[in-house]
C-alpha cells in the first residue's frame, strides 16, 4: 500500500490510495478509521469507487443492481468528470465494508429533499438507533441509491481526473492547467494522448487536488439516456446471477423448511431420500433439512422424499384468523397520530359523512430468482476456517454478519460477493436465505455448494407485504373536503424487521405504517390519520413502496369516493386541492397525456390517482375495457416528478415496472393462509401479470429541479387505486377489497 | 442412462439419471446457466429453449424425450454476435433485472422463425407465458416488433 492523501470536501473526503498497477480514489473516513475492503489487511480506510490501472477504468457501485439501473447511473456520474466512454468502463459491485455506509438512509445527513424520506430509509434509521454512527446500512433499497451516490461518485470521478492530469503534468513539466482529458485520456498541450492506464501507478503518488464538480449546463452523459452497462449481458444469457455461480468440485443442494411460521420440526427420516441416485447427504438444520446431491434437481426430489413431522407454530391458521389480527387492532392504543388538523369530529358530526372500509392482503415479492445463495466453507484456510458466499442480497453488511454469526465465525472470516440479483423489491434485505446457505455449506465443509430454494420453498417462506385494514370517514360540502379521517391497522414490517435486523424493536410511532395516507400534499379543511399495530407471528417485510403500498390505495380510492359524493370530476376535484405545485403539475401532464375528458364511452373505464412517495410525485390513469370476456386493463399513462433526471430511459423502465406491478397485485395477487402456512406455492397459485394482460404505457417525466426524488418505488402505490377507481368508472362498483379479481372477471 | 445430446451445435454424451428434466442437465451438468429456473412446473417459461427450432419449458421436459438438437440463449448469439433478436433486446433496453430475458428472448426467436410478420395478437400468444416480474412487456413487445422488421429487412 502507498501514501494515502486525503481532502476535505465538505461533509466527506476523497482520497486516493495505491494498488497494484493503479490507484483508486474514493471516500476516505478519517474520524472513525473502518478497514479498507480491498486491503483489510492493511487497517487503512479508503473506500474506492473507482479504480484506474492497466485494464483501463474501474467503477466500484456500492449499491447492488438488482435490475434497477443503478450501475449505468452510478457508472455515468463517474465519467461525467472523468472523461471516460461508458462502453470503456468496468462496474463492480463492493465488497461489505462499513465505509459504503448508504448516507442517505442515515437521518442526521439529509441534505437533500425532505420528502425522500422514505419507507427503507427512515425505518434503518429508526430501527438502528441514530446513535449507532456506523450501523449495517450498505443497504439498496428505499430508492435511495442515485440520491446517495449524486455526490460522491462525481467526486471520485472529478478527483481521479484531476489526479491523473496532476500525474502527467509533473512527468512532463507542465501545468496542470494546460492539460485536459478526453475519453480515457490526458491530452498534452501538443496533442499527445496518454491514455489513463500509463499514469495510474504515478497518480496513486501525487496529492490529490482539490475540484469543483462540474455544473449541469456542460453535462454531456446526465440527464441523458445511456446504454445499460448490464444490457449485453442479460440480453445474451451471460450475466452471472447468484443462482449461477458455478466451482470445481460444486455440489447442489436445497432447503425444506418448516412451514409453519415460528413453527418447528419434530422428527424426520430421511432413509428413502439418502438412498436415491446422486444424494450426499441429508442435513439436520433444526427447524428443517437440507440435501446436498449433484445436481439441484436431485436434491429438489429427495427434499420432497424426506418425511418429516412438522410441530405448528403460534400464528394465525387461516386467512381470517390473520385478518382478526388486524382487525383487533383497532381496539388497542393507537401506535401514532401525526396528522390531526383542523376539528375533524366536528366537520364529521351532522354532515352526510362517508364511513367506509377496505381491505388488502398479504402478498408475496416472487422475484423470477428464487432465495438461494452459494457458500464454501473452507475448514482449514490459513489463520483458520473461512466462509465464502454468494448471495444477491440488498444489504451485504448485515447478510455478512448474521452468516458469521450462524456458523461461529468472526465477520472478517467471511466473505460476501453480491452478483446480480434477479429481482429484489425488498425480499433480499431479508438475511434467512444467505444464512441458510451458510450453514448448509458448514455443514459440507470444503465443498463449494449452491444451494437453491424451490419456487414453492420460496414463496412458503416470504417476509409478506403485510395485509391492512383501513377505516375511512370523510364529508364533502360545496365540492370540498371538510373532513378526511383515516385509520390504518396492519402488522408493523418495522417492528418485525427491526428485530430480525437488530434484535430489538424500537418503541414509539412507526411512521412507515402511514407512509402514502399522513403525507399526501393534499389541503383539506380537517385531516386526522392515525395508526394502529398489531403483532403477528406471520413474517411480514419490505416490499416495493412498503407501507405506500396499501396507503395509496386507500387514499386514493377515497379521494375518488369523496369526488364522487361531491359530483366532481375525480382529477379536478384532486386538482383542487392538491396543495403542493410538483403534485399538480404531474397530475396535469397525466391529464393531457391521456386526453382526460371525465367522460368515458360504454364499456371504457377510467381511473386516476397521485401518489407522493419517496420524494417523486406519480400521478397515473389507467384505462380498462369491458371485451366481453372480462375485464382487460388496455392502456396506462405515467407521470413523475423525480426533481433531476439523470437517466430518463431507466427512470421511464421503473415507472413501467412499478407501474406493472402495482397492477398485477391490484388485479391478482393474494397469499392467504390455511393450516397455519401460506396456501399458495408457484406460479399456477400466485400469477403476477403476465404480458398480454398488460397495458401500452406511457410515461413522462417532469424535472422540477431541486431534489432527487427515488424512481425505484414511487410508481407502486397509485397503480392500485388507479385501477380500481378505472373498474368503478367502468362497472360502477366500488370495490373496497383487493385483488380486484375476487370480484370481478378479468380478462386473460 | 447412457444419453447423447446435441446443445448448440455440440455433442455431449453423458450418463444421467432418468427423468432428469432438460434444464437441470443443462445448468448443473453442462454449465449453461444462461437457461434459468423459475419454477420447474412449466408456468413462467424463464427456462425456454428451442428444441428443433420448437420454444420447450425445459423445466418439464425430461432428458430422455428429448428429440431434437438443443439450443440455449448461449447458442442464440454470443455479447460479441449478438443473434437480431439479441441485437433487438440491447437496442431496446429490454432488460432491467434481466433474470427472465434469457426465455423471453427465446420464446420470441421461436416465434419469428416460425411468422416472420407477427400481429400483436400472435406475439402476446407466443410470450403468454413467460413472467417477467419487473414489468418489461412493453419493451418486450418494442423489441419483438423491431427484430421481426429487422429480420425480415436482412
Ligand atoms: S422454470 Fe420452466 S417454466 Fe418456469
Ligand atoms: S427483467 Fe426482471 S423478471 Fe424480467
Amino acid at each position: 500500500m502507498g501514501r494515502v492523501r486525503r481532502i476535505a470536501r465538505r461533509s466527506f473526503l476523497i482520497g486516493s490510495a495505491a494498488v497494484v498497477g493503479g490507484v483508486a480514489f474514493g471516500v476516505w473516513q478519517v474520524s472513525r478509521p473502518v478497514e479498507n475492503p480491498l486491503r483489510p489487511e492493511r487497517g487503512a480506510t479508503l473506500n474506492p469507487f473507482v479504480i484506474v490501472d492497466g485494464d483501463g477504468v474501474t467503477v466500484i457501485a456500492p449499491r447492488a443492481e438488482m435490475g434497477q439501473g443503478i450501475h449505468t447511473t452510478l457508472a455515468a456520474l463517474v465519467a461525467e468528470e472523468l472523461d471516460v466512454e461508458m462502453s470503456d468502463l468496468r462496474v463492480l459491485h463492493g465488497p461489505p465494508a462499513q465505509a459504503y455506509y448508504n448516507s442517505a438512509l442515515l437521518r442526521g445527513e439529509l441534505r437533500y429533499h425532505p420528502e425522500g424520506l422514505g419507507g427503507w430509509r427512515r425505518v434503518m434509521a429508526d430501527a438502528l438507533g441514530a446513535g449507532s454512527r456506523v450501523l449495517r446500512l450498505q443497504v439498496t433499497g428505499g430508492s435511495t441509491s442515485t440520491l446517495d451516490g449524486y455526490v460522491r461518485m462525481r467526486t471520485a470521478g472529478a478527483t481521479a481526473r484531476e489526479a491523473l492530469k496532476e500525474a502527467a503534468a509533473q512527468a512532463h513539466g507542465l501545468p496542470r492547467d494546460r492539460l485536459a482529458t478526453d475519453r480515457g485520456h490526458v491530452i498534452l498541450p501538443d496533442g499527445t494522448r496518454i491514455p489513463y492506464g500509463d499514469l495510474a501507478e504515478a497518480a496513486a503518488a501525487v496529492e490529490v487536488p482539490e475540484v469543483a464538480l462540474r455544473p449541469a449546463s456542460e453535462w454531456r452523459l446526465l440527464g441523458r439516456s445511456q446504454p445499460r452497462v448490464d444490457a449485453v449481458a442479460k440480453s445474451t444469457g451471460t450475466a452471472r446471477y447468484a443462482i449461477d455461480v458455478r466451482l470445481p468440485g460444486m455440489r447442489f443442494a436445497t432447503v425444506r423448511m418448516c412451514p409453519h411460521p415460528r413453527g418447528g420440526m419434530a422428527r424426520f427420516d430421511a432413509a428413502r431420500a439418502e438412498a436415491m441416485s446422486g444424494v450426499d447427504k441429508v442435513i439436520d438444520l433444526g427447524t428443517g433439512i437440507a440435501v446436498v446431491a449433484h445436481t439441484t434437481w436431485q436434491a429438489m426430489e429427495a427434499a420432497r422424499a424426506v418425511e418429516i413431522t412438522w410441530t405448528p407454530g403460534p400464528g394465525p391458521q387461516t386467512t381470517a384468523d390473520a385478518f382478526a389480527e388486524i382487525e383487533a387492532a383497532f381496539d388497542t392504543r393507537r401506535n401514532a397520530r401525526p396528522r390531526d388538523d383542523g376539528d375533524v369530529d366536528a366537520a364529521l358530526e351532522g354532515a352526510d359523512a362517508l364511513s367506509v372500509e377496505y381491505r388488502v392482503p398479504f402478498l408475496h415479492h416472487t422475484t423470477m430468482e428464487p432465495m438461494g445463495a452459494a457458500a464454501l466453507f473452507d475448514p482449514a484456510a490459513g489463520d483458520g476456517p473461512h466462509l465464502t458466499l454468494w448471495s444477491g442480497n440488498q444489504a451485504p453488511i448485515l447478510h455478512r454478519d448474521k452468516a458469521a454469526e450462524a456458523v461461529d465465525l468472526p465477520p472478517e472470516a467471511v466473505t460476501l460477493h453480491t452478483p446480480m440479483m434477479g429481482g429484489g423489491f425488498g425480499r433480499r434485505a431479508e438475511f434467512d436465505f444467505t444464512v441458510l446457505a451458510a450453514r448448509v455449506a458448514q455443514a459440507a465443509p470444503g465443498t463449494p455448494v449452491q444451494v437453491t430454494w424451490s419456487r414453492e420453498e420460496d414463496m412458503r417462506h416470504g417476509f409478506y407485504r403485510p395485509g391492512a385494514i383501513a377505516r375511512m370517514r370523510g364529508a364533502v360540502t360545496d365540492g370540498r373536503v371538510e373532513a378526511f379521517d383515516a385509520k390504518v391497522a396492519a402488522p408493523s414490517v418495522m417492528r418485525q424487521s427491526s428485530r430480525r435486523f437488530s434484535g430489538f424493536a424500537p418503541p414509539g410511532p412507526d411512521r412507515a405504517h402511514l407512509e402514502g395516507i399522513a403525507d399526501q400534499p393534499y389541503g383539506f379543511a380537517s385531516c386526522r390519520v392515525e395508526g394502529y399495530l398489531c403483532e403477528t407471528a406471520l413474517p411480514v417485510g419490505f416490499w416495493r413502496a412498503v407501507g405506500n403500498s396499501f396507503n395509496g390505495f386507500f387514499h386514493e380510492c377515497f379521494v375518488d369516493e369523496l369526488a364522487h359524493a361531491a359530483g366532481a370530476d375525480p382529477l379536478a376535484f384532486r386538482l383542487a386541492h392538491l396543495d403542493d405545485a410538483p403534485s399538480r403539475a404531474v397530475l396535469e401532464a397525466v391529464a393531457e397525456m391521456s386526453d382526460w375528458t371525465g367522460a368515458t364511452p360504454d364499456g371504457i373505464g377510467r381511473g386516476v390517482a397521485i401518489t407522493r412517495s419517496f420524494g417523486t410525485p406519480v400521478a397515473q390513469v389507467v384505462e380498462v375495457a369491458d371485451d366481453g370476456g372480462g375485464v382487460r386493463i388496455t392502456r396506462a399513462w405515467v407521470a413523475c416528478d423525480v426533481g433531476r433526471a439523470l437517466d430518463p430511459a431507466i427512470i421511464a423502465q421503473q415507472m413501467e415496472g412499478g407501474l406493472i406491478q402495482g397492477l398485477s397485485a391490484a388485479a391478482y395477487e393474494e397469499i392467504t393462509f390455511d393450516d397455519g402456512q401460506v396456501v399458495q406455492g408457484n406460479f399456477p397459485d400466485y400469477t403476477p401479470m403476465r404480458l398480454p394482460q398488460g397495458p401500452r404505457v406511457a410515461v413522462r417525466i417532469l424535472e422540477s429541479g431541486g431534489h432527487m426524488g427515488g424512481a425505484g418505488e414511487p410508481a407502486t402505490p397509485p397503480a392500485m387505486p388507479a385501477l380500481a377507481n378505472a373498474v368503478f368508472d367502468l362497472t360502477g362498483r366500488r370495490l373496497r377489497e383487493l385483488p380486484l379479481a375476487r370480484h370481478i372477471r378479468f380478462a386473460v | 442412462m447412457p444419453v447423447t445430446l446435441r446443445v448448440n451445435g455440440q455433442r455431449h454424451d453423458l450418463d444421467l439419471p432418468p427423468g432428469m428434466p432438460l434444464l437441470w442437465v443443462l445448468r448443473d451438468v453442462l454449465d449453461l446457466t444462461g437457461t434459468k429456473y423459475g419454477c420447474g412446473v412449466a408456468s413462467c417459461g424463464a427456462c425456454t429453449v428451442h428444441v428443433g427450432g420448437q420454444a420447450v419449458q425445459s423445466c418439464q421436459l425430461p432428458v430422455g424425450d428429448v428429440w431434437d438438437e438443443v439450443t440455449t440463449i448461449e447458442g442464440l448469439g454470443t455479447p460479441d454476435a449478438p443473434a437480431p433478436i439479441q441485437a433487438a433486446w440491447i437496442a431496446h433496453q429490454v432488460a432491467q433485472c434481466g433474470y427472465c430475458q434469457s426465455g423471453q428472448i427465446m420464446a420470441a426467436a421461436a416465434l419469428l422463425a416460425e411468422v416472420p410478420d407477427p400481429s400483436d395478437a400472435e406475439i402476446e400468444a407466443a410470450l403468454a407465458l413467460n413472467l417477467c416480474r419487473c414489468g418489461t412487456y412493453g419493451a418486450i413487445r418494442a423489441a419483438v416488433r423491431s427484430a421481426a422488421d429487422q429480420m425480415r429487412e436482412a
